[in-house]
């Protein structure tokens, strides 16, 4: 694969995930950009191309043409700059694009990101502008949410492999446990399981805290091809594979909804490219958009086998300290999930965790990170196997 | 019998009836009313309510889908004409008769109305229908009285005003119909006792003049008429069928006609249901329809403010036997239910004000 | 808030009456039954499709209550959404109105019945669809 290793991530920077309530999208975006420039050490001029993830501006805050306006207000009018869409893994499928513009030669350095702004709305527009993601006119057109269709996922899971709602409860409390680590976490705080077991229900058996908040936020990464990436940064990180798949838009549509297949379509292709096996990861982090997500994650990205996810996470393993540590940041469920910025946030994670960066929620002698961004119910995902060698 | 040539008859007969159900009594507590007076009153127990997701068009849907089950020989494409009876059309300007027809899958090629005439339009547009039929417009047509009858809040009409309705597939008279008619015959005068204004959303009534001057008027009017024109009399028929706009008024026109009680209670709904407008004696002819024999009369007569009445003489066939298990019964539907307080009906009413 | 919705008539009116007789799509070569209309098999590749009645029966495949309604249904209140896997293998996410959710489980049988979807506005069309309700006992 003529990917792996030829990318290195030169510079991070991300807004805390949070309620932003006197800022705008573009003040997100633009506040994100400058600080992976600087922690880049690039100027604006060295940035040739930028490709952007958001899911729902339009909608949101009834702004299209995102890719020309960032740029403006960047400062760097005149390059090449596009908005990418894939739902909440709109800036995962970003920063893969932005890794084919270089590998394929057309720039140098490029700027990738992501950002919304979802605070601006009620939640029930909120709920609706978030069911576009799924078949407008077989799922939403009749009442499904995306809490609701993650539930459907959650009762099937739970009838055919006997999975708990304790173990549902544990991945929020351990998520919880590590966005407390996180000054950039919307909620820094620790949680019980009793918390998350009285939380409002959202949609049976889903409740309240097994969700991820709205939030607005932006994160951003700068790009580079990997022989040039040291005469900006002493500690590139190396992409060694990217994995991208779809999947029937509509649950409905698939025969098994207690695994998503693009998830594992995308992770075969990452892991072949990065000659990597899922226990050579040293830590994840995956979409957990809701507790159940991330029970589906470690079993379709081969942490665990089918229907043991639960497993896992009552023996610890996927906590700060065990054998493989998943979302450190905090998850979407903690740290805040402004869908388009999710994705490239996860990189910044694995990046800031792989440069030994990651202050109290630092994984011991991190070499090799991943991140699984979902978008919809699973009908798209994008993997990206990064490392602190180019292997 | 005054049909010249071919005889109208029903090949399949259905209702639908919404799941909820409101007691007298929980209207009474909310108005300060004595349920006991109310309930002997109107000899009414419950009312039916539509539900949050249904209006007139559903119920009339519904109920055209149920009267297909009975007709499993009439092919939707062989439908010429959709005609529907209602005084609560969610639309004020498009038709119902035009979603019906599309949802049984009736071809393009179709007539399709929608019927006002108070709690008569049902019937008006069962006549239409068969006039059509036997004149060789159409081989069958497809009538219906629905309604999700409306009331103001704290008016009596309150304690009556139900939902529901019923379809009929019309065609003309072979060894596979149910049923017959042997004549028609209908009255209709200037009498103001029941009326909704545009753009008002809960019809008005004057009271007392509704019954004397208005139902009972014309209800006997049209009997007495079909009934002397035809030779017939009420010990000529099995069942007597009246619109029911309570349970009291239609056992007392059917005493005042010469009918006995037994030959009105069979097709009685409103004690447990309440009125469904347009859809009132066209569902309780349904009822009777689940229950007859072949080979028995029965007289249809409909009532609607403003007013006026249509009479109906009908004889039921052989094929009836064969086609009753083929869809929920009334009492079926009459069975299944599911209480609400009069909050929750207030809220499936869409009646507190500024929601 | 339903009168802050914009127009969507003609494409609503486009799958209306797919919608209101439950019309799929099935392929001719695999015998596959899908709910919305396709062109092409997602499962053999085959581009001999026609339009098919779906079962009007089912079995509840998974359900959940939606307590965090979307815009146009804010006053609507908690309701049941669940796939159902019709008799003919073909699945689809529908409402399940008529009982309460203590009532179903997984495996329940239910029916299609004609209901009220939602409104543009208060003033704007209505949209009609199948939703699905437990089978009756003894009907």
């Amino acid at each position: 694969m003529i990917m792996r290793g030829d990318v290195a991530v030169i510079g991070v920077g991300m807004t805390k995930f949070d309620e932003h309530w006197n800022k705008q999208l573009r003040d997100l975006f633009v506040e994100a950009a400058l600080e992976a420039l600087d922690d880049a050490r690039v100027s604006l001029k060295d940035v040739k191309a930028m490709f952007v993830g958001n899911m729902g501006s339009g909608m949101w805050v009834e702004q299209e043409h995102l890719g020309s306006l960032l740029a403006d207000y960047l400062g760097i009018s005149g390059v090449p700059s596009l908005k990418v869409e894939s739902a909440c893994a709109s800036s995962g499928m970003a920063f893969r694009l932005g890794l084919m513009s270089v590998t394929a030669g057309l720039h140098d350095v490029v700027l990738v990101g992501g950002v919304e702004k979802m605070s601006d709305v009620t939640t029930s527009e909120s709920t609706h502008h978030l069911a576009t993601a799924a078949d407008r006119e077989w799922e939403a057109f009749y009442g499904m949410t995306f809490p609701g269709l993650f539930a459907l996922i959650a009762r099937r899971h739970m009838k055919q492999y006997g999975t708990t709602r304790e173990q549902l409860a544990k991945v929020a409390v351990k998520n919880h446990k590590h966005g407390s680590y996180n000054p950039k976490a919307q909620y820094q705080r620790a949680i019980s399981i009793e918390d998350v077991l009285n939380s409002p229900l959202v949609a049976d058996p889903l409740r309240l805290l097994d969700s991820s908040p709205i939030s607005d936020g932006a994160a951003a990464v700068i790009i580079a091809r990997s022989d040039i990436a040291r005469r900006f940064t002493d500690t590139p990180v190396y992409v060694l594979g990217s994995g991208a798949a779809t999947d029937a838009i509509a649950l409905h549509d698939r025969d098994d909804i207690t695994t998503l297949r693009s998830v594992v379509l995308a992770a075969k292709e990452a892991y072949n490219m990065a000659k990597v096996e899922p226990e050579d990861v040293n830590l994840a982090e995956v979409h957990d958009c809701f507790t159940i997500a991330e029970i589906l994650a470690y079993e379709d990205l081969g942490f665990a086998r089918k229907g043991e996810g639960g497993k896992l996470i009552d023996e610890g393993v996927t906590e700060l300290g065990g054998k493989i540590p998943v979302n450190p940041s905090g998850g979407l469920k903690a740290k805040g999930h402004p869908v388009g910025a999710t994705g490239v946030a996860q990189v910044v994670e694995v990046t800031l965790q792989l440069r030994n960066e990651a202050g109290k929620r630092q994984v011991s002698n991190a070499e090799i990170g991943l991140t699984h961004n979902i978008g919809g119910s699973g009908a798209s995902c994008i993997v990206h196997i990064l490392g602190r060698g180019r292997r | 019998m005054n049909f010249k040539g071919d005889i109208p008859a029903i090949y399949g007969w259905g209702s639908y009836i919404p799941v909820y159900r409101i007691k007298l009594d929980e209207i009474a507590r909310v108005w300060g009313e004595e349920p006991a007076r109310v309930k002997s009153g109107l000899q009414v127990e419950e009312i039916s309510v539509k539900g949050r997701d249904e209006d007139q068009v559903v119920i009339a849907v519904n109920a055209a889908w149920t009267a297909l089950k009975r007709a499993p020989e009439v092919s939707p494409k062989d439908i010429g004409a959709v005609y529907v009876g209602s005084e609560s059309k969610p639309y004020a300007v498009k038709p119902t008769a035009t979603i019906v027809a599309a949802a049984v899958g009736a071809p393009v090629t179709i007539r399709a109305a929608d019927y006002e005439f108070a709690c008569k339009a049902g019937t008006e547009a069962l006549i239409s229908v068969m006039a059509q039929v036997v004149s060789g417009m159409i081989r069958y047509g497809l009538a219906i009285g629905a309604d999700t009858s409306q009331s103001w809040p704290g008016d009596v009409l309150e304690y009556t005003a139900g939902a529901g309705g019923s379809a009929y597939i019309i065609g003309s008279k072979s060894s596979t119909s149910v049923a017959y008619f042997e004549s028609q015959y209908s009255v209709a005068t200037d009498t103001p006792d029941f009326w909704r204004r545009d753009e008002v959303k809960y019809p008005r009534h004057m009271g007392r003049f509704t019954g004397e001057p208005a139902y009972f008027k014309h209800i006997m009017l049209a009997a007495n008429e079909l009934m002397s024109r035809e030779g017939l009399k009420p010990s000529d028929f099995d069942y007597f069928v009246p619109h029911q706009p309570n349970g009291t008024f239609p056992v007392r026109v059917a005493l005042r006609l010469g009918f006995k009680p037994e030959q009105v209670k069979p097709g009685l709904i409103s004690p447990w249901v309440g009125n469904f407008y347009s859809g009132s004696s066209l569902t309780g002819l349904s009822r009777v329809l689940d229950k007859a024999k072949p080979g028995q009369r029965i007289l249809l007569v409909s009532f609607g403010s403003g007013a006026g009445a249509d009479a109906f003489s009908l004889v039921t066939q052989e094929a009836i036997e064969g086609k009753k298990g083929l869809a929920p019964t009334v009492d079926d539907y009459i069975s299944r239910k599911k209480y609400v307080d009069y909050s929750t009906y207030l809220k499936f009413w869409d009646k507190i004000y500024g929601v | 808030m339903s009168d802050m919705s914009v127009p969507k008539t003609p494409r609503i009116w486009q799958l209306a009456e797919r919608r209101y007789r439950l019309i799929g799509s099935k392929c001719l070569k695999c015998g596959r039954v899908f709910v919305g209309s396709r062109k092409v098999c997602p499962q053999c590749g085959s581009r001999e499709l026609e339009d098919v009645e779906l079962s009007r029966k089912g079995k509840i495949y998974s359900y959940t209550v939606i307590r965090a309604s979307p815009m146009e249904r804010e006053k609507y209140g908690p309701y049941i959404m669940a796939i159902v896997e019709l008799d003919d293998g073909c699945k689809l996410t529908t409402e399940i109105v008529d009982c309460s959710p203590e009532e179903i489980d997984i495996g329940t049988e239910v029916e299609a019945t004609f209901r009220k979807i939602g409104e543009e506005s208060k003033s704007g069309v209505i949209y009609y669809a199948c939703k699905f309700r437990p089978v009756a006992k003894g009907v």
